[in-house]
């Protein structure tokens, strides 16, 4: 049961870090120069991803995490008091 | 009403707000004075923590840092706000359900070993004592400029409010005045920022303003910037000048060190729940996000801003504000070609790059240095970053109120971030180094008498590195994220993931990322100045990215030592369950 648990939880990690990931060190880094041959607006995309991108991602992948964990909690939870 | 009357008003009354607040929110137990109580609400710790993590450096110092370094600032909007990521994702939760006091206290209690503990509490005790300093900088900084008081009756007054709170009120006092310090320190970062950005592109919202246009044309503010830079010999500003590896190792060392501070871990022990530490890294986040996403427009507005209200005026006709930071020593001008006309471009405008000021005037009535003038170059204007966002307003010519409001949110930053540290060096010697090894025998009376007289006596200390401020600061910021990222993290990731990692391995890891991590930087920052420099530096990582390699390097030797010594105890493996289990 809680290996399940546990197991779940790393697979969520790892996806979400993997995003963490490329949105910060991928777009604003190391691939930033090439993105800024685009230009959306005022902004070039890599000078965008560096200084205000990677930002609203890692908020939204807090929240993403906090939303599958809730949900995995509950769904653990349940079925311990199923046994019961 | 004239600006520093405003400005008298404006820091009172968010002082008695301050006291008020700590003596509502009294601590009466260590419970309290530890972790208020477990208590608090997932958007107030949201705030509070926010506020302990937002220091002096954030507000004043980061814009103005960004506005010269262009691009190349990136890493330290990037690297202290994805920290965040780590920190609820890896850390948070688990540490919360390990339910104790102190970061020590889990490294002790994981590894089983008072010696890790001690390393722990040792890595603690000089990461947060380098970030007072910084913080009580900044207080003598505004307290000179906005109030014209003396510098140490600055920080006089500013250690006498934080002592009046952190004691009385320990984490319960701090964390409810956190959340009123965030309140203002948002808002007048907030004020200017959307004021300029309407004066300079239309646009009100300051994260769109800086990718619009500028007002009544079709060039792109970012294009416009791009272009002065270059003009004026500066690289262009949407742009790195340092290498990709240099930028991909500071930026990580301030990540893995953010998430290693344990001023800011130690805010998620205070809420009720599990799920309430991955919701309030979550709300800490979002509230961190709005001044880190303003921040660099902040940047790109002052620089602009700064370059066309100085270049080639007259010095006579200099704006007010460029003569104010010049009589406190924080702008200087040295007229190289005779011309009474100012001139910024890149370079040094000095030999010696910081000014020394004699008592005499020039012909144009400007303040006059003791330095040569250094002529490899046709620059004029000596600038101190950290002035950036505390000129802005001035800069922008907006209200006197706004420049009042900008003083008091760099105080509410400074003294939010100082009591937030205070309170983890003195609960790690009351608890960890009293309690828990050397007088084990003490009540929890004494025990709060005792985290009471070490708030005091680091106070105190905080207070004499303001007064007296060791020239060092701003190489040793460096060190405080290298070695939290090179020691304090790695070891909580591995206890809570990796479960054969006994206290040989730990203690060996820890150690030997503080030493390589040290040796690295005080090799460069201290003693080979001179060899400070790309070629030289070990892959082209410089002494602010090595945290990471240090990182590495403590994973590595732990890993390999564990094998050699037997599996942690089972209790051990049990409490890893019991943690990984919400």
């Amino acid at each position: 049961m809680q290996k399940n648990y546990w197991r779940s939880n790393l697979k969520i990690l790892s996806i979400l870090l993997s995003i963490w990931f490329i949105v910060s060190f991928g777009f604003g880094i190391i691939w930033s120069d090439s993105l800024d041959q685009l230009q959306i607006g005022g902004f070039k995309l890599g000078f965008w991803f560096a200084q205000q991108g990677s930002i609203y991602f890692f908020v939204i992948l807090i929240f993403i995490y906090i939303y599958l964990m809730n949900r995995l909690d509950k769904k653990y939870k349940d079925k311990s008091e199923e046994k019961l | 009403m004239d600006t520093q009357v405003l400005t008298y008003i404006f820091v009172g009354l968010s002082f008695a707000l301050y006291i008020g607040i700590a003596i509502w929110s009294r601590a009466s137990s260590t419970n309290e004075f530890y972790i208020a109580g477990k208590g608090v609400h997932p958007v107030a710790n949201g705030m509070a923590t926010a506020a302990d993590w937002m220091s002096a450096a954030s507000f004043i110092s980061m814009a103005g840092l960004i506005a010269f370094l262009g691009k190349d600032g990136s890493v330290y909007l990037m690297g202290w706000t994805g920290g965040y990521v780590l920190l609820a994702l890896l850390l948070a939760p688990y540490l919360r359900k390990f339910g104790q006091y102190t970061v020590p206290d889990f490294i002790g209690a994981r590894y089983y070993s008072n010696a890790a503990r001690l390393v722990a509490v040792i890595c603690l005790i000089f990461v947060s004592f380098t970030y007072v300093a910084g913080q009580m900088r900044g207080v003598g900084i505004v307290f000179s400029r906005f109030l014209e008081v003396d510098i140490n009756l600055g920080v006089i007054i500013g250690m006498c409010i934080v002592f009046f709170y952190a004691v009385l009120g320990g984490m319960k006092g701090i964390t409810y005045t956190q959340v009123a310090q965030y309140c203002v320190l948002i808002f007048a970062y907030l004020v200017p920022a959307i004021f300029i950005s309407i004066l300079m592109t239309g646009n009100p919202i300051p994260q769109l303003g800086f990718g619009d246009t500028l007002v009544n044309s079709d060039v792109y503010l970012l294009d416009k910037l791009d272009k002065v830079t270059t003009e004026l010999g500066f690289n262009a500003y949407t742009e790195n000048t340092k290498s990709t590896i240099d930028i991909f190792c500071i930026t990580a060392a301030l990540m893995f060190g953010t998430a290693g501070l344990p001023h800011v871990i130690v805010r998620f022990f205070t809420v009720p729940r599990v799920s309430d530490a991955r919701k309030s890294a979550g709300y800490a986040l979002i509230f961190i996000a709005i001044l880190y996403s303003t921040a660099p427009a902040v940047s790109a507005f002052a620089r602009m801003n700064f370059i066309d209200s100085v270049q080639e005026v007259q010095y006579k006709e200099a704006p007010s504000w460029f003569k104010n930071w010049e009589n406190i020593g924080l702008i200087a001008w040295k007229d190289k070609n005779n011309d009474e006309l100012i001139q910024y471009s890149s370079g040094n405008a000095l030999e010696g790059v910081k000014p020394d000021f004699n008592n005499g005037r020039g012909l144009s009535g400007e303040r006059l240095v003791n330095n040569n003038s250094d002529l490899s170059n046709s620059n004029e204007v000596y600038i101190d970053r950290d002035i950036m966002v505390l000129a802005n307003p001035e800069i922008a010519q907006l209200p006197g109120w706004v420049v009042a409001l900008v003083a008091a949110g760099a105080l509410a930053a400074a003294l939010s971030t100082a009591a937030g540290l205070l309170l983890v060096i003195s609960a790690s010697i009351s608890h960890d180094l009293l309690k828990k090894t050397f007088m084990t025998q003490i009540t929890e009376k004494q025990e709060l008498f005792y985290a009471r007289c070490s708030a005091a006596v680091a106070i105190f200390i905080a207070g004499l590195f303001g007064i007296y401020p060791p020239g060092f600061v701003a190489q040793v910021v460096a060190f405080a994220f290298g070695l939290a990222a090179a020691t304090i993290f790695p070891a909580l990731l591995m206890g809570i993931f990796y479960k054969r990692l006994n206290k040989e391995g730990a203690i060996a890891g820890m150690l030997s990322g503080l030493v390589i991590t040290s040796a690295y930087i005080i090799n460069y920052k201290f003693i080979n100045v001179h060899l400070n420099s790309a070629d030289n530096w070990f892959l082209g990582i410089s002494p602010e990215g090595f945290g990471f390699i240090g990182m590495i390097v403590n994973f590595f030797v732990a890993f390999s030592i564990c094998y050699f010594f037997k599996k942690p105890p089972k209790s051990v493996d049990q409490m890893v369950d019991s943690i990984r289990n919400p």
